[in-house]
């Protein structure tokens, strides 16, 4: 009896999503970026079944962050007053393919910032940038709900990725973004059960399940990368075996968990080697890991990190 | 879990009415309800009414194609009048060849002739494979066992992927004299038949068949359904616009981890 060809068997693929609008798209973006559609596990099949390579978006911050540990903070210093140059700095110098513009500056713990100030700075990096944007909540349910619908309204018809929603919190932001024809991002904490519902009380509220991306929330190298890593495995496999729940494709926050490490910030450690080495390595090795579960968008903030990151995802895909 | 829905056929008096009257909106309305309830392919069957059934098959295909782009199931005894539905159906999502046995005491070739059916209507057709052969259907485990691994090595002799094929073990009514030890015997059966590939060939059962003539009908097949799902049943042909069986279907799948958990998971189909 001939050994059959397992690899073939999948019947499901991951969804295939292109975010940003061009001018003949009716929008302002320079160009699209195309993510998911593997038919596969990573590493498995022909490379036709790999199908798009996995792309890295760089955090930009809304307004400048105090927090920052020094060798993160470094490459930066001369933008992080205009989100824009930063934005533009990421793009021209480091190599991102996409933005993901975080209103951390909004949360009422931190800046508190209002909405006029979101737009204002959602409209300086849509003019200093041409990738499309991702556009990412503060966290705070009640602040959330007041400013994203503004932002969102700011990027209409620019095919953003919005988010995110959650169980507890996701009917307004599904509503605009459904009305201003961006993608969403539906969040779970590392909870697949979560995770599937989520998907399914946007997809009740009409929104087309071919424009979501999933965050499963990440751990860093050293602070439950397994979970991630399995919680994202398991994802791609239901995709593949035909779950259209959960078919969709997956974006991960490498930049913030890997710099909450303490082996990544703390620069007073004389036996754990250079600060300015340990940082990016944490990070770059907590991207490269989960890309390996199959995960389409990283994002990342250390331009090293992002450098070591593509250069593997070159060699891969 | 690959459902067939069950309702266009023949023998339903609605159906024979709309063919015998070319009534197009009774069918249309048959494909497109059973569609958005879940069905992965509808079943066709003319029933046995038509005068001529190769024409009432080619009319309820492209009937349902007209508005309707579920994939189907051509369902006869006859090769000529799945013949006659292959000519214009559109077969690029996958279309199904229901069904042929192993044999038959007319035609020894039988399968073979579904195979190469299948063949040329593309690479995503499909047959369903009945545990029968020339001397009927078997009463005990192991001869429907041994059909169903005969099934699977002619198909691999043939190159036909084993993911096309559904073997169907032959559900007969259970309110039938000493006919209760059938279903048990079914279900030892497909412990067996799942192992005979791997991946394992896809299992569908006309479930419906069971409850023939019985008392609590839907009762008996949700119970029945359950059961096989869990000895490794991976495909049904049914009524997919019972609520309570797909609600069934919903919850042993996810009750076998093949349908990941969530709060709303009855809406999975």
């Amino acid at each position: 009896m001939p050994v059959p060809e397992i690899t073939d068997s999948f019947t499901g693929s991951v969804n295939r999503v292109t975010l940003g609008a061009t001018k003949e798209d009716g929008g302002t973006r320079t160009l699209t970026i195309t993510i998911g559609g593997a038919r596969n596990v990573v590493y498995g099949g022909s490379a036709e079944d790999a199908s798009e390579k996995p792309v890295i978006a760089m955090d930009v911050l809304d307004s400048k962050p105090s927090d920052w540990p020094e060798t993160l903070a470094e490459p930066y210093e001369d933008v992080m007053d205009s989100p824009g140059d930063w934005a533009k700095k990421c793009v021209e110098q480091f190599g991102a393919d996409l933005i993901c513009l975080i209103f951390e500056g909004i949360h009422p713990d931190k800046d508190d910032n209002d909405a006029a100030h979101a737009v204002k700075v959602t409209q300086e990096v849509l003019k200093a940038v041409g990738v499309p944007l991702i556009l990412w909540g503060c966290g705070n349910d009640e602040k959330d709900n007041q400013v994203m619908p503004k932002v969102s309204g700011a990027a209409k018809g620019e095919k953003c990725l919005i988010g995110t929603i959650t169980e507890d919190n996701y009917k307004s932001l599904t509503a605009i973004a459904l009305a201003d024809g961006h993608y969403l991002i539906s969040e779970a904490p590392i909870d697949i059960n979560i995770a599937k519902q989520v998907n399914i009380l946007a997809s009740d509220m009409g929104f087309p399940l071919e424009r979501i991306v999933t965050f499963q929330s990440t751990g860093a190298l050293g602070y439950g990368i397994e979970y991630a890593y399995s919680i994202q495995e398991r994802q791609r496999l239901a995709a593949l075996t035909g779950d259209k729940m959960m078919a969709m494709p997956a974006i991960c926050d490498v930049g913030y968990e890997s710099w909450r490490a303490k082996e990544a910030k703390l620069a007073d450690a004389p036996g754990w080697g250079e600060a300015a080495d340990r940082g990016p390595m944490w990070e770059a090795t907590t991207a490269i890991c989960l890309l390996q579960a199959g995960v389409d968008i990283i994002r990342m903030r250390h331009p090293r990190a992002v450098t070591t990151t593509k250069n593997f995802i070159n060699q891969i895909w | 879990m690959i459902l067939i829905g069950e309702r266009i056929n023949g023998m339903f008096t609605i159906v024979k009415e709309a063919i015998a009257k070319k009534d197009k909106k009774v069918i249309q309305g048959l494909a497109e309800k059973q569609a958005k309830a879940g069905a992965t392919y509808l079943d066709v069957n003319v029933g046995t009414a038509a005068a001529d059934q190769e024409d009432a098959m080619k009319w309820l295909v492209e009937t349902i194609q007209e508005t309707c782009s579920t994939p189907l199931s051509l369902d006869s005894q006859k090769p000529v009048v799945i013949a006659a539905g292959l000519k214009v159906v559109n077969a690029e999502n996958g279309v199904i060849l229901n069904s042929t046995p192993l044999n038959r005491k007319t035609d020894e070739e039988i399968m073979d002739k579904y195979i190469e059916m299948a063949n040329q209507a593309g690479p995503k057709a499909s047959i369903i494979a009945l545990t029968m052969d020339k001397n009927g259907v078997p009463q005990d485990i192991d001869t429907r066992v041994a059909i169903a691994a005969e099934i699977v090595s002619k198909a691999m002799e043939k190159d036909f992927d084993p993911q096309r094929l559904f073997i169907d073990p032959i559900i007969l009514p259970v309110k039938v004299p000493d006919a209760q030890v059938q279903p048990g015997n079914i279900l030892t059966a497909m412990d067996q038949i799942h192992l005979l590939a791997e991946p394992a060939p896809h299992m569908t059962i006309g479930l419906s068949n069971l409850s023939q003539g019985a008392k609590e009908r839907s009762l008996i097949n949700r119970i029945f359904l359950a059961m096989a799902i869990s000895r490794g049943l991976d495909s049904a042909i049914v009524d997919v616009l019972d609520q309570d069986l797909m609600n069934v279907v919903a919850t042993a799948e996810m009750l076998m981890n093949k349908q990941i958990y969530s709060d709303s998971f009855l809406k999975v189909y």
